[in-house]
């Protein structure tokens, strides 16, 4: 558990973060977002004091993390920086290695950790263990660094736009690969993004800064349906609210009795995902199967419609 | 007019096109070098004592005719190579051949023209012969370029020429020139001061680099050092060297007498000690500052995700700023290396030895040939040196700061 208190931090006078207050609880996934200096990143460097607060306090586990030495503390939380930040001079296996090594971890499950992070983000580690950074595409050198904060399997991790580089497939696929990382180990994750689509997906909670300011700090649903401020429904998007809103929970509420012709949907479909294929198929109703394929029912265009819009306060 | 002027035009460009596309650019020059030094420049000079005015000697008067039109032939024929666009290869071993039979030749042209039984003769290259060896040097130095060898070639080809030099100076061609019976009288002196020379250049940069990192790493740190560190080796560096060597003398010579046991580790106004300590002082800048240079060019992100991964102070040091700032540091190194061993030659002026020995030897005597025998070395030492530590920030960079942008 993360427990921010009063946290400022000022620049020559100025706050660039002023006085945020929140939780993250254990295993669960906290997205910041807001425009560009908003004070996104200087809130996330706090948190394993690469920034020192002006004013507050952070506890974790309920343990100031002024109370032991800064890089003991940043040895137990992953981080991946804005834009990678991949030591030029270290090839890729030696970049993910970081930690472990300064863990101490011996040498065969090093090698076995480096392999698995490579393979988990499709990387051929036979072609990627050994090059430099300068030799791989931006996108790559961004899962790389995001391999390097996992390696150690820390339990809290700080994402700092860790997929701001990634083409929409890999990126869907990078966004899915962490959340199972994050349901495996039960890591608790603070996330920083410009992509409210991003925050919406991953997030357990989603925070939303403005001028060094926390504007709201809520449910996904709890943010779609009552924005806090002007800026927050700005943020959000008036015209995506309710596609975003049907993307939060799957069909299997929604699924009524009875028959459908046509392609079946998988039942952990997003009501989104069901809703588009509906409009797209030009059909009223489609079956729905589960996992193994047995027939669970059906779902309606009407069914939908009626869940897309806004809840009552 | 106009058809006339537009029927000119393509010719003109075509007969250019036809020289560029079949002469090269350097070739020229290297061929008109070659020209000038084998046919107007005289080959050696021949003086009935050491210290006599001589006589010149073309290649025609300083070798029997079948030595002579050789010499001709493998310089005409490297010229012609230089002068067209040939192969890099082909260039390298047209210059190398054209030099290696210079090298024999004026030893063999010293050996012909010493009167038998005649010690007090001396016969040296002239400027004929070093316009030669000058010219296909560059030629030599332009095909290596040209080649693109690996830095690890490189100091091959260093070594092997090393040893094709030690091999032709032991096969005693050399031995009738006026250099190698200077040598001869001082064999002993020579391997004792060069071993003085090199203790000079390479322990003051040895001394400096175990202070000057830890400086320039202090400097990097603590910005407000920065500043006045650097400033005062700015003006260290200002002090023309002789007066260095003198000023010196005085405030180690007290030393000398008053600190208990300085005198007993060698310390003393004059000889090794002030030489030593005067190389020092010089090689500090560049040492100090390419230091600073080379960490403050370290990628902020870099030092960032250091710090994040949770790399102590100490760590980040060794294992991120260092390796990074390495290739810019090593730079800093050749620059002191190459600049120490040509004033190292100054410190026998106050006693320190080295090569200087000679230098001032020979001209006190008006001996150029002795001159020369403290000349030459240093000049291939330094440029050993400078072809070694070019190849290991090659070496160094390849894995390093290529990346640092990217
Ligand atoms: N070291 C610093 N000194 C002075 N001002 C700073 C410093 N670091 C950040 N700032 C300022 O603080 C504000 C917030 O910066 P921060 O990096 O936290 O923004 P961000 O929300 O992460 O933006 P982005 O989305 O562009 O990454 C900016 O106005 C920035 O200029
Ligand atoms: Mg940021």
């Amino acid at each position: 558990m993360i427990e921010i208190e009063s946290l400022t931090k000022r620049y020559a006078g100025t706050p660039v973060v002023d006085a945020v207050s929140m939780t993250v609880d254990p295993h669960t996934i906290a997205a910041i977002v807001g425009t560009s200096g908003s004070g996104k990143t200087t809130l996330l460097r706090m948190i394993n004091r690469l920034v020192e607060p002006s004013e507050g306090v952070i506890r974790i586990d309920g343990k100031d993390t002024r109370e032991m030495p800064a890089h003991e503390l940043r040895r137990g939380i992953g981080y991946a920086i804005q834009g990678h930040g991949l030591f030029p001079h270290r090839t890729v296996a030696q970049n993910i290695a970081t930690v472990p090594v300064l863990s101490g971890w011996d040498k065969a499950r090093i090698d076995a950790k480096v392999d698995e992070l490579l393979e988990l983000y499709q990387l051929d580690p036979q072609a990627f263990r050994d090059r430099y950074p300068h030799e791989l595409s931006g996108g790559q050198q961004q899962r790389v660094g995001v391999a390097r904060a996992l390696a150690a399997e820390p339990n809290i991790l700080l994402m700092d736009e860790p997929f701001g580089a990634l083409d929409p497939v890999i990126r869907a696929k990078a966004q899915d690969d962490l959340m199972t990382i994050q349901q495996r180990f039960g890591t608790t994750i603070v996330l920083v993004t410009h992509d409210m689509e991003e925050a919406i997906h991953l997030g357990d909670r989603i925070a939303v800064m403005d001028g060094g300011k926390l504007l709201q700090y809520a449910e996904p649903a709890e943010i779609l349906a009552n924005p806090a401020t002007d800026f927050v429904e700005t943020l959000i998007g008036s015209a995506d609210r309710p596609f975003r809103y049907l993307s939060l929970s799957a069909l299997e509420a929604v699924v009524e009795d009875g028959a459908a012709e046509g392609e079946p949907l998988p039942v952990s479909a997003t009501r989104r995902d069901a809703l588009a294929e509906l409009l797209w198929s030009g059909r009223n109703a489609l079956p729905v199967v589960d996992a193994a394929g047995a027939p669970l029912g059906r779902v309606t265009r009407e069914a939908l419609l009626e869940q897309a819009a806004r809840p009552a306060a | 007019m106009a058809t006339i002027d537009a029927d000119a035009g393509p010719q003109v460009t075509a007969r250019q096109s036809w020289f560029a596309s079949r002469v090269d650019k350097l070739g020229v020059v290297v061929a008109l070098l070659a020209a000038i030094g084998a046919l107007v420049g005289p080959f050696v000079t021949f003086r009935e004592n050491r210290i006599v005015l001589g006589e010149a000697r073309s290649i025609a008067t300083a070798l029997p005719v079948w030595a002579a039109v050789l010499l001709f032939v493998v310089v005409a024929l490297a010229a012609l190579v230089a002068l067209l666009r040939t192969h890099a290869m082909l260039r390298l071993a047209a210059s190398l051949a054209a030099v290696l039979a210079l090298a024999l030749l004026v030893g063999y042209a010293a050996a012909y023209l010493t009167p038998e039984g005649n010690s007090y003769a001396r016969i040296s290259p002239a400027w004929g012969f070093w316009l030669l060896v000058f010219d296909f040097a560059i030629l030599t130095a332009d095909s290596l370029t040209r080649l693109r060898l690996p830095p690890l070639a490189r100091i091959g080809v260093l070594v092997l020429s090393a040893c094709a030099l030690a091999l032709v100076i032991a096969s005693g061609s050399w031995d009738q020139l006026s250099i190698m019976k200077e040598y001869a009288g001082r064999a002993d002196t020579f391997w004792q001061q060069a071993g003085q020379h090199v203790l000079l250049a390479f322990g003051s940069l040895a001394a400096a680099v175990v202070a000057g990192v830890p400086l320039g790493i202090l400097c990097h740190r603590v910005p407000p050092v920065r500043a006045s560190v650097l400033n005062v080796l700015n003006i260290l560096q200002t002090i023309p060297s002789i007066a260095l060597f003198g000023i010196l003398i005085a405030p180690l010579g007290w030393v000398a007498a008053n600190v208990p046991g300085a005198a007993a580790i060698g310390v003393s106004g004059i000889g090794t000690a002030p030489a030593f300590v005067a190389l020092f002082a010089y090689s500090l800048l560049p040492v100090v500052a390419n230091t600073v240079v080379g960490l403050a060019g370290v990628p902020r992100a870099a030092n960032d995700a250091a710090r994040g991964m949770g790399m102590t102070d100490g760590q980040r040091l060794m294992r991120v700023e260092f390796p990074l700032a390495f290739p810019v540091i090593l730079t800093g190194i050749r620059i002191v290396l190459v600049q120490n061993i040509g004033l190292a030659t100054i410190a026998a002026l106050i006693g320190g030895g080295g090569f200087g020995v000679f230098v001032f030897q020979g001209i006190g005597q008006t001996a150029m040939d002795l001159v020369l025998l403290g000349a030459v070395p240093t000049v291939a030492l330094a440029f050993a040196a400078a072809i070694v530590l070019d190849a290991l920030i090659e070496l160094s960079n390849r894995t390093g700061r290529e990346g640092a942008s990217a």
